[in-house]
């Protein structure tokens, strides 16, 4: 080791793989995995979505989990977010491309993607 | 991508209750369900709640699930981690009516528990967090900046400045400034000086220092080059007793890891600093843990201690400068450059800063590992965070600093742990274990139990030591046997104080604490000995006797089957009420094993 730049290069390219185990975030994304969720194609949305913060280094503000069953089956996969001292934000019939929509615009630019929540489901 | 982290602790407790074939069980199902490629499985230290393991933690969400089995796992990859459902009935939930526990009982975060939330991890802070083999997760937690900032951008005198400023104090139970030992060996001038690390952890029920190496051996490492650099050594060495293998093998690796990374060897940042590491092995003599006899130990000679002065920080190992901390010590130190002075001794009381780890064992519910602030009161430990006695019983005193240390009584339990307190009750903080006694225990058995350990490992060197403490038991044999006298406990007592004032070394001079600790706090305990003949906790064979209550016996048998002895035999009596006649016990032939009693099913045996 020759520099403490070398050094912080290693605590960047470790720290998107250790910070999950400081526990659950502020903001968090929770995706209904039950199986209804997961006949649906719950699991490339998680998988989307896990990916996507990642690669947009939003890991220290946002935690992305599951869930059980939301109760409404024919509307999944269904996407809850949750942000402190906000309305709880759900998705509906989510696939992985509106993942990349919603977090560009929502998670990082705070603005709601409406036409996926499930108030455009009237 | 992984979205989730399976953490397993690794720990000698959570090892021993069956984690590794957990990990197995994990990995196969993992790959069953294809989650390979979202699933991180890590094997950690000790988390600390030794008794609930094997312990497995799910992040992000923190779950929490105690003693779990191979079978459960199968469970847990296909409900938690494929549907995201918790598998309830494997979450730990906090017993107890407080106020913290209620609101605790409605998370499953681990971090939400009682056991955690009174505590204040600094020295555990990676441990069952990060993955003890790998130095890139060490890193990832700011691993390495302390050496980095101590070697780029403060002089040696800074470093120990820093030290000294924080007011630590050498964990090992001594207490002695740590930052005023560095400064007795920086001015030494020599052409080789070294530093010690002291891990020949031996106190009965003492685990601390072993988790430190288990769970985070970088820490030490760490702290052992910033040590190098504060006193001008370039050499080190870790002495470490070689039946602690899980902790040797993880330091091994950590430190062929760091000097693969360069923060071991040559010119470590570019800063022209050397310093290079190796263990030593010792072959758990406790006497070793005494700092001279455990450099006499790493010479290769017979671990023995030498006469002070000359101090080590003047002629220590192979004669030269050496500094000797031990591994609690040293796992403090990295945070203290990092985080500052003013961090650190916003911790504490007003003599002793920062936070101490304790080994919990005995009867208390949460046998396990802890770390608390210090000045932390004992009720806090014991029933807050140790979740208290088991089975309803009554606390009635801790033993703390295992055989060289002494007691602390329940009349005392509001005190606030630190060294100058306990020092102040005739106790002594000592390394960290904090046996819990109930009601069942008897404290002249107690004292026993630890002077038949010094004897043991007495060196031999010095006479006080080597003949005085077989005197001192041979006394307590006798009191216990309830041949005593009112005279042998006042010969105990100048036995005692004899002892402490001629050994050698620190071995000698403390093996007679647990004697005098319990002489002050539980005198009547031996006068009930020595007069009355009895042992009020029931513990010392020969001042107790099991008897049937003729009433009470239906005359089943089973006492008599159970007798290893044959002592037990049917009388004529029959009970009114019952059909066969009842039996009794032969007093001159009992070894009083208790066998009879632990098998009526009718409560007809007692023991007096």
């Amino acid at each position: 080791m020759k520099s403490l730049a070398e050094l912080k290069a290693i605590k960047d390219r470790m720290r998107d793989k250790i910070v999950i185990r400081e526990g659950a975030n502020d903001t968090r994304v929770v995706v209904g995995m039950a199986t209804c969720g997961i006949a649906a194609g719950a699991r490339p949305v998680l998988n989307a979505f896990v990916e996507a913060v990642n690669n947009e280094g939003l890991y220290e503000k946002v935690t992305v989990s599951q869930t059980g069953c939301i109760g409404f089956c024919q509307l999944e996969p269904i996407v809850e977010v949750f942000e402190p001292g906000k309305e709880k934000v759900t998705y509906i019939k989510m696939t992985p491309e509106k993942v990349s929509e919603v977090v560009e615009k929502h998670l990082k630019g705070g603005k709601v993607v409406t036409e996926y929540t499930v108030a455009s489901a009237n | 991508m992984i979205r989730a982290h399976v953490l397993i602790c690794g720990g000698t407790g959570c090892t021993s209750s069956g984690s590794k074939t957990l990990q197995e069980a994990f990995n196969k199902n993992i790959a069953d369900f294809g989650l390979e490629e979202e699933v991180k499985l890590v094997q950690t230290g000790c988390f600390g709640l030794c008794a609930l393991g094997p312990i497995v933690i799910v992040y992000p969400d923190g779950t929490f699930y105690s003693r779990v089995t191979a079978d459960d796992v199968k469970e847990i990859v296909e409900e938690h981690l494929l549907k995201g459902r918790i598998v309830e009935r494997l979450v730990y939930r906090d017993t107890g009516t407080d106020e913290i526990v209620e609101k605790a009982r409605e998370n499953v975060s681990l971090n939400d528990t009682a056991f955690y939330k009174s505590q204040k991890r600094i020295v555990l802070r990676n441990c069952g967090v990060i993955d003890p083999d790998n130095i890139e997760e060490y890193i990832a937690m700011d691993g390495y900046a302390a050496l980095g900032k101590a070697l780029t951008e403060m002089t040696p005198e800074d470093v120990i400045k820093v030290v000294s400023d924080s007011g630590l104090r050498g964990r090992g139970g001594g207490g002695f400034p740590t930052g005023r030992k560095w400064a007795l060996c920086a001015p030494n001038k020599a052409d080789q000086k070294y530093v010690v690390c002291n891990a020949d952890e031996g106190d009965p029920g003492a685990f601390m220092d072993r988790s430190i190496l288990e769970g985070d051996p970088h820490a030490v490492i760490e702290a052992m080059a910033i040590c190098g650099y504060a006193v001008g050594a370039t050499k080190g060495y870790v002495y470490v007793r070689a039946e602690y293998p899980i902790a040797v093998n993880r330091l091994q690796k950590a430190i062929d890891d760091a000097k693969e990374y360069g923060l071991l060897g040559k010119n470590i940042f570019d800063s022209g600093f050397d310093f290079d590491l190796e263990i030593r092995l010792g072959a758990g003599a406790f006497v070793c843990g005494e700092e001279t006899a455990l450099m006499t130990s790493i010479e290769g000679n017979r671990g023995e201690p030498r006469p002070r002065p000359p101090y080590p920080a003047v002629k220590g190992l192979y004669n030269s400068p050496t500094v000797e901390n031990n591994v609690e010590t040293f796992a403090n130190i990295p945070q203290i450059i990092l985080k500052g002075v003013e961090w650190f001794t916003s911790m504490g009381t007003e003599r002793s800063k920062g936070t101490k780890v304790f080994a919990l064992g005995g009867k208390i519910e949460h046998t396990g590992l802890v770390e608390i602030p210090m000045g932390t009161t004992l009720r806090e430990i014991i029933y807050d965070i140790g979740g208290g006695i088991p089975n309803g019983k009554t606390f009635k005193a801790a033993q703390t600093g295992g055989p060289s240390g002494g007691c602390i009584p329940a009349s005392l339990i509001d005190t606030e742990v630190d060294y100058d307190n306990l020092v102040s009750i005739g106790c002594m903080m000592g390394s960290g274990g904090l046996i819990v006694m109930d009601e069942d225990s008897c404290m002249v058995d107690m004292a026993k139990f630890f002077l038949e350990f010094t004897v043991d490992e007495s060196c031999g060197k010095c006479t006080p030591c080597r003949v005085g403490t077989r005197r001192l038991l041979e006394l307590l044999d006798k009191i216990t046997d309830g041949k005593g006298t009112l005279e042998d406990i006042d010969r105990l007592e100048n036995l005692c104080n004899y002892i402490k004032q001629n050994s050698l070394c620190g071995l000698g001079q403390t093996a007679p604490n647990p004697v005098l600790a319990t002489l002050k706090f539980f005198r009547d305990e031996y006068i009930a000995h020595v007069v009355d003949k009895k042992c009020p906790a029931g513990v010392c064979k020969n001042l107790l006797s099991f008897t049937i209550d003729p009433d009470k016996c239906i005359g089943c048998g089973k006492c008599a089957k159970n007798c290893p002895v044959d002592t037990i035999v049917k009388t004529d009596y029959v009970a009114p009420g019952h059909k066969l006649a009842s039996y009794k016990i032969e007093q001159a032939k009992c070894i009083k094993c208790g066998a009879c009693m632990s098998g009526c099913k009718f409560g007809a045996i007692t023991k007096k």
